[in-house]
């Protein structure tokens, strides 16, 4: 494997965004009513992650390193922006089920987390393909969870019955609760068979890890204050 | 009058921001172990998204709406929400020394919270004028500390318990939220 496709697999895999990392779980929670919106969700944001992060690489000698981060915010809201008005002009549907998650995608920590970790270390080619995978890794992860819910919560899967008819589905899984049960269910598994995740953090941080949002930046300011 | 008062209610308790729009979902988990931690997030939260509300919707209606820069709101937002955020906190150091203290570690995580560009966002795609923005901003906010007060609550009582091992930690808590949210789904038959 080389280091491009080694990129790939840990977005992916290793270090899978949602299901290991448990980041960006706003987003999950929210869109993943249908499997069909958790791609276009995730295909939107793997879209702003591999532009930002290819945009940060090629800036990385550039930016000074004190206002590194308003500089990434900057340029990750001009390409969440420039992907809101694309979709409305040419998937007008997927964007009215979205609705206000998308212009929420600035504040996705997987963005601004990749940026931080990965794209200001590394140059452009490598940086494109952590942001496709780390992408993909949250797209097959939000399409699952929309798979779950939408096939308990309307007998439905991408808009074709699967249940038969004579199944009532359980509403409730298409309904707020059912997002907060279908995510409670994955880390059950996930546990059960010993993968290891970074969930004992997301509960027991200051919000820092697992934050929705310029993390890196808050964390920061958080350990300062805290001293 | 009665639609303000529809305002709050709804920010609060039937479109409740954790429960049902699933904005601020990280610090929810994150800071609702410790009750007392809870209840000044939720304190900072109401101080913060009822002044970006209100800062969000001036800039909105006075400045992008006239010069036709509406698709801007998105970045000018996020930029706006964090410079006030550090120039509270520099205000509240240096003014106000008891409120920063107990406030003062919360302020930064909120730059962050989702559920400031949210509402932000919400309020301009509803419409709202000046009063309403700070009125949906300032029930949304309640909406918030109610929701992390109550699980900080439940969660007290869950660390005495004998869990299963695959259970603890994080699944026991979203399960918590799960029954919380269907609990406020009941709100959604208040009618006026």
């Amino acid at each position: 494997m080389n280091k491009y496709t080694e990129r790939l697999y840990n977005g992916l895999i290793k270090e899978n965004p949602t299901l290991v990392l448990m980041l960006g779980m706003c987003p999950t929670l929210a869109v993943s009513t249908a499997a069909i919106n958790g791609i276009g969700m995730g295909l939107s944001s793997t879209a702003v992650l591999v532009l930002s992060n290819l945009v940060i690489s090629l800036l990385r000698r550039v930016i000074p390193n004190e206002v590194r981060l308003p500089a990434y915010i900057v340029i990750v809201a001009s390409l969440v922006t420039v992907t809101e008005l694309l979709m409305e002009a040419y998937l007008p549907s997927v964007y009215e089920a979205l609705g206000i998650y998308i212009p929420l995608i600035v504040v996705n920590c997987i963005i601004l987390g990749r940026a931080e970790a990965y794209a200001n270390k590394h140059e452009p080619g490598l940086a494109v393909m952590d942001g496709l995978g780390m992408g993909l890794g949250f797209t097959v992860a939000l399409t699952l969870a929309g798979l779950v819910r939408e096939v308990l919560g309307a007998g439905t899967a991408f808009g074709y019955q699967v249940l038969p008819k004579s199944i009532t589905p359980m509403a409730i899984f298409i309904q707020p609760p059912g997002a907060f049960l279908v995510i409670a269910l994955f880390i059950i598994i996930m546990n059960a068979i010993g993968i290891k995740t970074r969930q004992k953090k997301l509960v027991e941080s200051n919000g820092c890890d697992g934050n929705c949002g310029l993390c890196s930046l808050t964390c920061e300011q958080g350990k300062e204050a805290a001293k | 009058m009665k639609s303000l008062i529809l305002i709050i209610i709804s920010g609060a308790l039937i479109n409740n921001v954790v429960l049902n729009q699933f904005l601020g979902i990280c610090s929810f988990l994150g800071v609702s172990k410790q009750m007392k931690a809870s209840a000044s997030l939720g304190a900072a939260v109401i101080f913060v998204i009822t002044i970006a509300s209100a800062v969000a919707s001036l800039l909105y209606d006075q400045v992008l709406k006239p010069f036709h820069l509406d698709f801007m709101k998105t970045i000018v937002f996020i930029l706006v929400i964090a410079a006030l955020v550090q120039m509270v906190e520099m205000f509240l150091k240096k003014k106000s020394p008891a409120i920063y203290k107990a406030l003062g570690i919360y302020l930064p995580l909120i730059t962050t919270n989702c559920a400031v560009l949210g509402v932000a966002l919400t309020n301009v795609q509803d419409g709202y004028n000046f009063v309403q923005s700070v009125l949906s901003g300032f029930g949304t906010a309640v909406g918030y500390t109610l929701a992390i007060v109550l699980l900080a609550g439940i969660r007290s009582r869950i660390r005495e318990e004998d869990l299963p091992a695959p259970l603890r930690g994080a699944p026991i808590v979203l399960i918590s939220a799960a029954l919380m949210s269907i609990a406020f789904m009941g709100f959604g038959g208040l009618s006026f």
